[in-house]
């Protein structure tokens, strides 16, 4: 399984994967995923009968077993690479034969890129021994399975599904997901009775208005009548329950929101009508009804769509934490591990933590030197040195070395733990704001209801037998139709239009709050930044002044075989293949030494280089960030000056929020100088490092306390809490999963772009709202005097109201352009 | 216009069999996933059957 917390972890692949290039026929790129191929690249797959190269050994495996389970023609008929598989046996997924074997499970498959995926993953999945059926939901990314327990594990089916380059893990029905999509599933039934229903009584109602005086028999406006009535029924007692629920909780609480006049409006039409059709005499309004409960159904089912594809994607990120941990039971006697899940693990317990792996719980290195990655945990760039004694907390990836661990505190008392808690606290003081517009919504809505009952009464002393008829029309017209259509609708165009730019809104208020935004507060690392170290500078020294390219090329060549964030940035800046370095020692926290073309060469700390080239170090000026030296027998060669880089598009992202008339703001767990130099770059006037979570929330609240509306942007799970506490807040696709679940919108793609075009957005979805509202409220003000005086009888009043809340749909819908 | 008495009565019961054929066909999951059917091509293995 991918972990998407682990940011500057040793995995080099990721950002290329996602991007499948055009044509599947460039040459030199490994014909699974499409990634380029090593400079020696052993790795073959006989796929369609043709020796086909490979980027690395979990690819042709993939290949291989897919060409043996008899679906190579998954490779014809595909139109996108598939995704990079790791390799290896992965034996924490037996972690999930722990629960009850059923038979019977769903789980939610990742790494789905064409059609031809579908028909592979079902075909794999299907030919398992003891698998009877395997169906997959496309719409929801979710594979339903069963199987005979006796021959088969839930293990299996996830290993299948691994060897052939999709992550899956088991469906939670606990999460709230699939409460949502049963809602949407009600929904949809409500709305398609609500539209044949519609469709229908127009039918029988139409006859009715045309017919001219005396043309219609009394027996055959009667039969129409009680069909429409019979139409109707399913329409009011199925279809119209949300809002009669809605109205009825609103009136628990006290506060009367939109359903409240929804609800009255409908069941007065419905009870007026059927009075009517009982006495034979008077109007009857079922066409009014059904229509009325079509068009606000449909307003809500989009609403709900929108809202679930937003969940559904967040479900898939949290699974990026840390779910199993090598135990070793018997340390330091016997050295043996077994697995077990995170979660069980016990203060005492040993655990080994493997290069690459984050840690599962707070701990004391017992044996071991590494070097870990703590920029989750406290936003610090560059890799930390740990050895025996040092204290690890929990999601720390460990960089270098395996080391074993002392756990020091169950994984729910962890740092990462506390982080969250911190999160969830800071979240408490939010809905405020939408308590205030509920409260606004009430006061509008007894009003409305005030002056219905006014009219009733004014037409009683006037003319009784008019008072019915224009009381409802009152409801009618003045229900909130295009009011309470004008701001979802925009929403959720401007959600589905962001979702294709990759900004995943999840929060509805966001666009409104970050339109309204005075401040946007960057963090740092990993959002100003790439949040990985690149190669800044190269600087040549000695008599022979050897050429940059020439200098990388070397240090390129032995750090070849280095998952070190520092090697990774020298290879990535290091253009070409690189050359084969023979007999490389490394020292660790020290540097290599390696022998080059016949030269020896190393590459590391100063005081390390300068056993080999002499003591007398080359003058230069300090280095930007971390300095690596390179030199050879008595000579210096060049010095890297290594970096975390800044997003190349950070400058125009700054530029442009400055342009929109809000203060940016810089706010970093880095080291205060280090802060002070981004700033400096981006032109940021306002920037603070040495922050602690907790710094940051107090900042922002003081910021708030001052009046600003604050929209804050980050990454790690160090900035859950102030994710929470801003105003809206933005998480970085490529960050923390924990930093996205706490967030208002998170940017998909790891790039700081999408936030341009949620400003855009939010401003450009603001104004059609204005808009919707303003249209809504004038013709809600004109309509009201008339359907008070009863010059607008109800089917004129129903017809107007869908006539504005076609209007507002068909503004809002501009938004998806 | 007689013909009324008879086709109207007709129309309830046509839209009464619409809603129980379209809960039926929610029932059993027509309407979960509507993007699949268009992936799902009618394809076979690349092997005879053993």
């Amino acid at each position: 399984m991918r972990d998407r917390g682990d940011g500057t972890a040793a995995e080099d692949d990721d950002a290329s994967a996602a991007k499948p290039p055009a044509s599947d026929d460039r040459a030199g790129g490994c014909f699974h995923c499409g990634l380029p191929l090593p400079a020696h690249s052993l790795w073959r797959a006989s796929v369609g009968g043709a020796e086909r190269a490979m980027c690395c050994p979990g690819c042709a495996a993939a290949a291989q077993t897919i060409v043996d389970a008899g679906c190579g023609d998954y490779y014809d008929t595909r139109d996108g690479y598939g995704a990079t598989v790791d390799g290896g046996a992965a034996p924490e997924l037996a972690l999930f034969d722990a629960g009850e074997n059923t038979g019977e499970g769903s789980f939610t498959v990742e790494g789905m890129r064409c059609a031809a995926c579908v028909w592979l993953i079902e075909r794999r999945v299907g030919a398992l021994p003891g698998v009877q059926e395997s169906l997959l939901n496309v719409s929801t990314e979710r594979l339903q399975v069963r199987w005979d327990p006796a021959t088969c594990k839930v293990s299996d089916i996830l290993r299948a599904l691994r060897a052939i380059g999709y992550s899956a893990y088991p469906y939670d029905r606990q999460r709230h997901g699939e409460q949502l999509e049963r809602a949407r599933r009600t929904l949809f039934r409500q709305l398609f009775v609500a539209g044949l229903a519609m469709m229908q009584v127009m039918m029988y109602a139409v006859p009715v208005y045309l017919a001219d005086d005396g043309t219609m028999d009394a027996d055959m406006t009667a039969l129409m009548g009680w069909a429409s009535f019979v139409l109707t029924l399913p329409a009011v007692l199925y279809s119209a329950l949300p809002f009669f629920g809605g109205a009825w909780r609103d009136l628990r609480r006290g506060l009367p929101g939109m359903d409240v006049p929804v609800a009255l409006g409908i069941g007065a039409a419905f009870i007026g009508s059927t009075v009517a059709l009982v006495r034979g005499r008077g109007e009857v309004w079922f066409d009014s009804i059904t229509m009325f409960i079509f068009l606000l159904l449909a307003s809500r089912y989009l609403e709900l769509s929108a809202r679930r594809r937003a969940t559904r994607a967040l479900e898939a990120l949290q699974e990026g934490m840390p779910v199993a941990s090598q135990r070793m039971p018997a340390y330091p006697l016997d050295r043996a591990t077994e697995l077990v899940a995170a979660a069980s693990l016990q203060p005492g317990d040993v655990v080994l933590v493997a290069p690459g792996q984050a840690a599962p719980a707070d701990g004391v290195i017992v044996e071991g030197e590494t070097e870990a990655d703590l920029s989750l945990l406290t936003g610090e760039s560059r890799a930390r040195r740990m050895g025996p004694g040092d204290l690890l907390p929990g999601g720390a990836v460990n960089v270098t070395q395996a080391v074993l661990l002392r756990v020091q505190a169950a994984a729910q008392d962890s740092t990462l733990a506390l982080l969250v808690r911190l999160a969830d606290k800071a979240g408490q003081g939010k809905p405020a704001l939408a308590l205030w517009a509920d409260r606004v919504a009430a006061w509008s809505v007894a009003a409305l209801l005030v002056l219905t009952v006014v009219v009733f009464l004014a037409w009683q002393l006037v003319d009784p037998a008019r008072a019915w008829p224009a009381a409802i029309a009152v409801l009618v017209v003045t229900c909130p139709c295009a009011l309470s259509l004008a701001t979802p609708t925009a929403l959720a165009a401007a959600t589905g239009r962001l979702l294709r730019r990759g900004v995943l809104a999840v929060q509805p208020h966001a666009l409104e709050t970050l339109e309204r935004a005075t401040h946007v507060v960057f963090d740092k690392t990993g959002t100003l930044t790439l949040g990985r170290p690149v190669v800044r500078d190269v600087r040549g020294f000695g008599p022979s002044r050897e050429h940059a390219p020439q200098a990388l090329a070397v240090a390129a060549a032995l750090e070849a075989g280095s998952a070190h964030p520092l090697a990774q940035a020298i290879r990535a800046a290091a253009a070409g293949p690189a050359s084969d370095a023979r007999d490389v020692v490394h020292t660790a926290g020290q540097g290599i030494e390696g022998e080059v073309d016949g030269m020896r060469y190393r590459l590391g700390s100063a005081a390390f280089v300068a056993a080999l080239a002499g003591r007398r170090m080359p003058a230069a000026p300090e280095a930007q960030g971390s300095a690596v030296w390179l030199g050879k027998q008595g000579a210096w060669l060049a010095r890297f000056d290594i970096a975390d880089g800044l997003r190349p598009e950070a400058i125009e992202v700054v530029r442009r929020v400055e342009a929109a008339g809000k203060t940016v703001v810089l706010l970093s767990g880095d080291e205060s100088r280090a802060a002070q130099q981004v700033a400096a770059q981006l032109g940021i006037r306002l920037a603070a490092g040495d922050q602690l979570p907790q710094q940051k929330l107090d900042f922002v609240r003081e910021l708030q306390a001052q009046g600003a509306t604050v929209a804050m942007v980050g990454d790690g799970i160090n900035d859950a809490a102030v994710l929470r506490g801003a105003d809206v807040s933005f998480a970085m696709g490529g960050g923390a999963a924990l930093a996205q679940l706490h967030a208002d919108c998170v940017l998909l793609g790891d790039s700081l772009l999408p936030l341009l075009d949620a400003l855009e957005t939010a401003r450009r979805t603001l104004r059609i709202i204005r808009q919707n509202l303003a249209w809504a409220s004038v013709y809600n003000l004109a309509a009201i005097p008339l359907a008070a005086t009863g010059l607008l009888n109800p089917w004129l009043a129903g017809v107007g109201m869908a006539a504005s809340s076609a209007v507002v749909v068909l503004n809002a819908l501009r938004l998806r352009k | 216009m007689e013909a009324l008495y008879l086709l109207i009565p007709l129309s309830l019961v046509l839209v009464a069999l619409a809603l129980w054929v379209f809960f039926g066909a929610a029932d059993s999951g027509q309407f979960d996933d509507l993007e699949g059917p268009a992936l799902r091509l009618l394809r076979d293995d690349d092997r005879a059957a053993d």
